[in-house]
């Protein structure tokens, strides 16, 4: 799971008001080049939730995000910051682990990859 | 990618070994998903280098197909943990990088608009009632250009081929027609474009 997915799911537990973002437990992560694509990171920038990204990002093991999000114009022409946040938002990938939901503590598992966002019948 | 090799690459891919009833498992053939991604992509644009959502992947065939023709990042979600782990090894083999979560869609928690593009090929509704239009909402809710669906109901040029998976399927392949049907999402008011 990248951190792209990552800051789109959120608990939907019953009685939950913001199941988002979700705590990460880190087992394994595993990282996997991909080409970098820099109007697609231009275009998706603006719909990223920074603090959660950045956060989870550093969990994930990797520190080089600044915690506030930075500028848009930023993204025009700083290359290396681009890399930074393609490295990120697309080659770091949780294949072992959890995600926490933030108000009830209710862990989703991870596993090769996949997390298991299946609810008990007491949580639907 | 020309249609043809799109249909032949989805040709390749593994498909469910033990459907459920239930669920309405059943492969979305390469015909079928190589059209309707093909549409999508050369009428509107829609997939290459956006993000795209598969709703009920099965064994990953649309998601495969949009990764095929240059989604930038495509997520597969479904219920079942064996789907999900055949679509892992069909992405796997096609060297695609898929994202997948299992999870009920009627149940998915998902923030915001991220999601260009929804692709799916739902239950049609004959096991679970009205399982067909739960799909479809949430994808409206979750796609912020488009959502791509297959129905039951009228007659059209796209037929859907269904090898005899279930026992109580009477003839040796049954055809049913399908809708392809593609719909825009409504933005909420005040909303900032």
């Amino acid at each position: 799971m990248r951190l792209l997915t990552h800051n789109m799911l959120s608990s939907n537990i019953k009685g939950v008001t913001n199941g988002f973002p979700l705590r990460i437990e880190v087992e394994k992560v595993v990282e996997k080049e991909v080409e970098i694509n820099h109007d697609f990171l231009r275009n998706i920038f603006p719909k990223i939730d920074w603090k959660a990204f950045s956060d989870a990002s550093r969990i994930m093991g990797y520190v080089e995000l600044p915690e506030e999000a930075p500028e848009p114009s930023v993204l025009e022409s700083d290359l290396e910051f681009l890399r930074k946040f393609h490295h990120a938002l697309l080659e770091l990938h949780l294949e072992e682990g959890a995600l926490v939901c933030p108000e009830t503590g209710r862990k989703f598992p991870v596993n090769k990859g996949i997390p298991n966002m299946l609810l008990h019948e007491d949580e639907v | 990618m020309k249609l043809k090799q799109l249909e032949c690459l989805l040709g390749h891919l593994q498909q469910f070994s033990n459907p459920k009833v239930e669920l309405e498992q059943y492969p979305t053939g390469p015909h079928i998903a190589s059209r309707l991604l093909y549409t999508a992509e050369n009428s509107f644009d829609d997939i290459s280098n956006k993000v795209v959502a598969d709703f009920g992947c099965g064994c990953g065939t649309l998601g495969a197909a949009a990764a095929l023709l240059g989604a930038e990042q495509v997520i597969g979600i479904d219920i079942d943990s064996q789907s999900l782990g055949i679509a892992s090894m069909n992405a796997e083999n096609l060297e695609l990088d898929i994202d997948f979560v299992q999870c009920d869609i009627s149940n998915l928690g998902w923030r915001g608009q991220i999601v260009d593009t929804v692709v799916m090929n739902p239950p049609f509704g004959t096991r679970k009632k009205g399982a067909d239009i739960d799909f479809l909402f949430v994808a409206l809710k979750v796609a912020s250009e488009a959502v791509y669906s297959l129905h039951k109901t009228s007659t059209r040029d796209l037929r859907f081929d269904v090898p005899q998976l279930y026992k109580f399927h009477k003839k040796k392949e049954v055809d049913i027609a399908v809708d392809l049907w593609r719909f825009v999402p409504k933005r909420s008011r005040g909303e900032n474009s």
